[in-house]
């Protein structure tokens, strides 16, 4: 039998604690609003959890996601599919990075899919789609795709295109029928739906609130995007994010290494 | 994009690369514009995990995401384009025998392999080791964060309407091929993978000929 969290010496489990904590008001850190198609950057540390609600449910957001500590590391889309069978991201789901850890778990999630496979807009597909609105005519209406978003906050870390490698886009749902041809569902989104995101390393986060590249709506109008962070704890021993699959337990073991 | 079944006229005997690429080992050419590069699956169902970069800009890599959003299907067959992460078009697939190859799986790791299988198989070869040790020498300044998200080629990943995602018996056979064009000069970067822990491969991963035709 593969070694599980019940095998760990017993200092390695009582590092674990017995639950994290749900939202409630006077645990909050922050709050701030990230509007439709603008971007944010910031770092989420271990054992906060960041809500991101759909204000008036027509968002999306795609986020990126590094270990702060060693920014080679990533969010890593098909070991995080592989891992835990399935083709989008919802509550009990965990997002891997590409060193066989966990980024951050999903333990509430009331959308019910997160997209991780369709990536961002590049300005040229963006303009072709809705036309052009520089800042020059269109002051902070402008707009700004996904992938110009996001690589302005990656250079604000010392990042760049090379650390641009497959994002979440949280709020938007795409299935895929057998000839694997995608389908975006407009009708999937409500206003505020939420998704919590919690840390279970110290997680550099990248968000851009642009349109889903496969978004059909005829105009631009990307929805606003709630950021609440609060202090909630991480996964603890029975957490439904560590139990889903026994491939989660293994991935949340080798994160607490990293903090022993 | 599933199952464009298109058989090449190129001649083996014309080609001016004709390498054997064994289990386990990586693999690094150069293609220049026009070429033509063929990916024959030897014994059947190996998976070969591959790379694109640009020659010119080899920060600009083959994306899984630009595939995919380009061609609005998750699957790659003849007729995909494969694009790269600044959208534009790296190669063409042109020929294709076996009829579905894989972007959404990615390449195995240790570092994976210790979540997918169990803590114990950490040591066991992988295809991102075989990545890095390609990256070791390699004259083209790639670093691993150029480690983008790969194609699979001969492997068979369907993602269900209701979100499932499975890894099925191969579609692919024992001579089996896949031809591809480049659309501008790109670096080749394959891990033919050495995955024992998982039954695509039945098991026995096994050699791959890669073959090169100039322009037509």
């Amino acid at each position: 039998m593969p070694m599980t969290f019940a095998d760990l010496p017993p200092l390695a489990r009582a590092a674990v604690p017995a639950t994290s904590t749900a939202y409630s008001p006077e645990l909050v850190l922050w709050n701030e609003l990230l509007a439709g198609g603008c971007h944010w950057s910031g770092l989420l540390r271990r054992g906060n959890t960041l809500r991101l609600t759909d204000v008036s449910g027509s968002a999306n957001v795609s986020a990126l996601f590094f270990n702060q500590e060693e920014k080679t590391e990533r969010y890593n889309i098909p070991d995080t599919l592989k891992a835990q069978h399935t083709a989008y991201l919802t509550q009990g789901h965990v997002c891997y990075s590409d060193m066989g850890r966990i980024l951050c778990s999903i333990p509430l999630d009331t959308c019910g899919w997160h997209d991780t496979m369709c990536g961002v807009l590049d300005s040229a597909t963006l303009e072709k789609k809705y036309g052009q609105a520089l800042y020059q005519t269109h002051r902070n209406a402008m707009h700004r795709s996904g992938m110009d978003g996001l690589l302005i906050e990656l250079n604000k870390w010392g990042l760049g295109r090379r650390d641009m490698n497959g994002n979440v886009n949280f709020f938007s749902k795409t299935s895929a029928n057998a000839q694997g041809q995608l389908q975006f569902d407009r009708a999937h989104r409500a206003a505020g739906q939420y998704v919590d995101l919690r840390f279970e390393m110290n997680v550099l986060v990248l968000m851009s609130a642009a349109p889903h590249p496969l978004d059909d709506a005829p105009s631009y109008a990307p929805g606003d995007v709630q950021l609440t962070a609060w202090r909630s704890g991480t996964a603890g021993v029975n957490d439904p994010c560590r139990l889903s699959c026994p491939e989660n337990d293994r991935g949340f073991i080798n994160t607490e290494r990293w903090f022993l | 994009m599933s199952f464009n079944l298109k058989v090449s006229p190129l001649d083996p005997a014309q080609a001016v690369v004709d390498a054997i690429v064994p289990a386990g080992e990586p693999w690094m050419h150069k293609l220049s514009q026009g070429q033509v590069f063929r990916i024959l699956d030897l014994e059947g169902n190996q998976a070969v995990d591959t790379l694109f970069f640009s020659a010119q800009d080899p920060e600009e890599h083959y994306s899984m995401t630009h595939t995919i959003q380009a061609q609005g299907a998750l699957y790659l067959t003849t007729g995909t384009v494969l694009m790269s992460s600044e959208s534009r078009p790296m190669l063409t697939i042109v020929a294709d025998t076996c009829g579905r190859h894989d972007t959404l799986g990615g390449a195995c790791s240790c570092e994976s392999n210790t979540v997918r299988y169990a803590l114990e198989k950490r040591a066991m070869h992988a295809c991102r080791d075989s990545f890095m040790a390609a990256l070791a020498h390699n004259p083209y300044g790639l670093h691993k964060r150029d480690i983008a998200s790969n194609i699979n080629f001969f492997m068979n990943v369907p993602v269900t309407p209701d979100g499932g995602l499975t890894f099925e018996d191969g579609v692919s056979a024992p001579a089996k091929y896949v031809e591809m064009r480049a659309e501008m000069d790109v670096v080749v970067l394959i891990s033919n993978c050495p995955q024992l822990n998982n039954p695509c491969n039945a098991y026995n991963p096994t050699p791959i000929r890669c073959l090169v035709w100039d322009a037509q």
